[in-house]
């Protein structure tokens, strides 16, 4: 069976969630070989082992990841060429869409980005069928990779992870950038403060704000913490300086589908759609009971989001307890 | 400093957007077009770098004849001129041919120091294109700029990513990708309106590139879209009002559907 390569996508060696959900899907397609840059291999491999990484390449030096995505780029290419894989799967997120898009034009395969799900064809071909949410998520299409080797861009969220043991053979790669690869350099990167809470793009339940809150997240944040949630923000809440842009949900901001969306004091614009219309299950709270968000939901509160808020909050934590 | 900005001519997102039955290609004709959002922020980066020193912007489009809109809205704000690569070869390409035809385009235009590019277009949405024209162009790429400062030969960005702040060198030539909070738009003036009237707009088929019409176009694409379908419309749920009780029926709500 042909290989399947999947970029890991980890901080200092712990596996992120997308990873294992590649994991996955590879092994629809073929026998799953992770590919891991960076350090902290030794922790992460036992992750991969477990989502059923039959082999692990790897490489370690650090200027592979100070310069960016074309280092990444090319090892994926030199490791395309070497093993002929069935097809490679990136995290659909800003890096792994542009290290993709490069492997595509040096591989000259066929790309396909924002994967929601990825199948074998089932005829025969080794073929991979794809499935994308488009138009703000208002049709779905179905597309194939013609050329090449299918190089597939996969959202977070996209599999459930199963866990199926793998061989997990490491092999170190012999892999040097080339000088061409070392244009780009991060000369200073400052860490987050880290929120405790869930990623965004990755989390099971998302409560966001907007311009309702009037600048005060707080009984946002509250509401999110009991249900173990993520917070996003609309786009009125962002250019108004209430919540970092890396919060914002929408055309412009990320796109996210968990099993539970919900929408405090957000009035529901296209553009805000855009980037939550397919989550499972959609919540409102809203003043305005002609908001269009409310044309989407699964159960809406017309009422102040001060007062609806807490009380959930309250009776949340009291049924936990 | 010669800044290309690339533009893509897109259908409204406002709009009910939908696909040619026909070849599963987007639909541009019956739906209104405009410059895409996001590239706005693009050309006013381009303008802002120029205006601070010295150099040209050239605003450079791939799309059909309705795409000139989008040159002429560049060249409104301020953009000094315009090329437009129109060719019905073209109809169908994928970000792949898309990114061969720019490249090309550019090398024609030539002597460029920077291109700057939106972070995405609003129809497409893959946001490949800057980093496959990077690859073509031999050029490094700096993406997703919330801030660019180029000083001598050195473009510096600012990136806000989900677990840090980065700061990216590049050495010029390079390409930048803007997001939409680098900066904000500006409105053309009435005197950029009836000055844009004026400005140069080239005119160039794939054969004034040297491209094969066999690379590009819809049976040139490496992928293929097999079907679509509308997604079905959301059933609305249920709807209370708060009488003092609003936040209790939520948590109920959210309790029954096993979310607590």
């Amino acid at each position: 069976m042909a290989e399947v390569l999947v970029l890991v996508d980890h901080v200092e060696g712990k596996v992120r969630k997308t990873t294992s959900e590649l994991l996955t899907i590879a092994r629809r397609l073929g026998e799953p070989s992770a590919v891991f840059v960076g350090p902290g291999f030794d922790a992460a491999k036992e992750t991969l082992a477990r989502f059923g990484a039959e082999k692990i390449y790897r490489v370690e030096s650090p200027e592979v990841l100070e310069h960016l995505v074309v280092p990444q780029a090319e090892l994926l290419a030199q490791l395309v060429s070497s093993t002929s894989p069935a097809a490679v799967l990136v995290p659909s997120s800003p890096e792994g869409k542009e290290i993709a898009a490069r492997l595509a034009v040096k591989t000259e395969s066929g790309l396909i980005t924002d994967a929601v799900d990825v199948q074998a064809t089932g005829d025969g071909s080794g073929g991979v069928a794809t499935t994308q949410s488009v138009f703000a998520g208002s049709y779905t299409v179905s597309a194939t990779v013609t050329k090449g080797t299918p190089i597939v861009a996969v959202k977070p969220n996209s599999a459930t992870p199963e866990e199926v043991a793998g061989a997990a053979a490491d092999e170190v790669v012999d892999f040097t950038p080339s000088d061409a690869a070392k244009g780009a350099k991060i000369t200073e990167s400052k860490p987050k403060q880290a929120t405790g809470r869930p990623e965004l793009t990755e989390a099971a339940i998302v409560v966001s704000g907007g311009r309702g809150t009037g600048g005060d997240f707080s009984k946002v944040e509250d509401f999110a913490d009991s249900l173990g949630a993520a917070v996003g923000a609309s786009r009125a809440a962002v250019d108004a300086g209430w919540y970092p842009h890396t919060s914002q949900v929408g055309q412009t901001g990320k796109q996210v589908s968990p099993q539970l969306y919900v929408a405090c004091g957000i009035s529901g614009a296209i553009q805000h759609r855009a980037g939550m219309q397919t989550s499972k299950t959609i919540v409102a709270v809203n003043k305005d009971n002609e908001a269009p968000i409310f044309e989407l939901v699964d159960f809406g509160v017309v009422g102040d989001l001060f007062n609806v808020l807490p009380q959930a909050t309250e009776a949340i934590t009291a049924a936990k307890d | 400093m010669n800044i290309v900005v690339c533009v893509k001519y897109v259908p409204d997102a406002q709009a009910e957007r939908t696909f040619n039955a026909s070849d599963n290609t987007t639909d541009r004709e019956n739906v209104d077009g405009l410059l895409s959002e996001l590239d706005e922020y693009a050309v006013e980066e381009a303008l802002k770098i120029v205006e601070a020193g010295e150099g040209e912007v050239t605003v450079l489009t791939v799309g059909p004849d309705a795409a000139a809109d989008a040159i002429k809205k560049a060249l409104q704000m301020g953009a000094d001129k315009g090329v437009h690569v129109n060719d019905d070869a073209i109809h169908g390409s994928d970000a792949i041919a898309t990114s061969l035809v720019l490249a090309e385009a550019i090398k024609k235009i030539g002597d460029v120091d920077l291109v700057v590019t939106g972070m995405a277009s609003t129809d497409g949405t893959m946001g490949v294109v800057p980093a496959m024209l990077a690859e073509r162009l031999g050029l490094p790429a700096v993406t997703f700029a919330s801030e660019l400062t180029v000083e001598g030969t050195t473009a510096t960005i600012r990136r806000d990513g989900d677990a840090s702040t980065q700061t990216i060198t590049a050495t010029l030539p390079a390409l930048v990708s803007v997001t939409d909070q680098i900066n904000e738009p500006r409105y053309p003036s009435f005197k950029g309106i009836m000055a844009a009237k004026k400005k140069p707009v080239e005119q160039w088929s794939l054969a004034d590139l040297g491209v094969d019409a066999a690379q590009v176009g819809l049976d040139a694409a490496w992928t293929k879209v097999e079907s679509f379908a509308a997604r079905p419309p959301r059933s609305q749920g249920e709807i209370v009002a708060d009488e003092g009780d609003g936040g209790s029926k939520l948590a109920a709500f959210l309790t029954e559907r096993k979310f607590v």
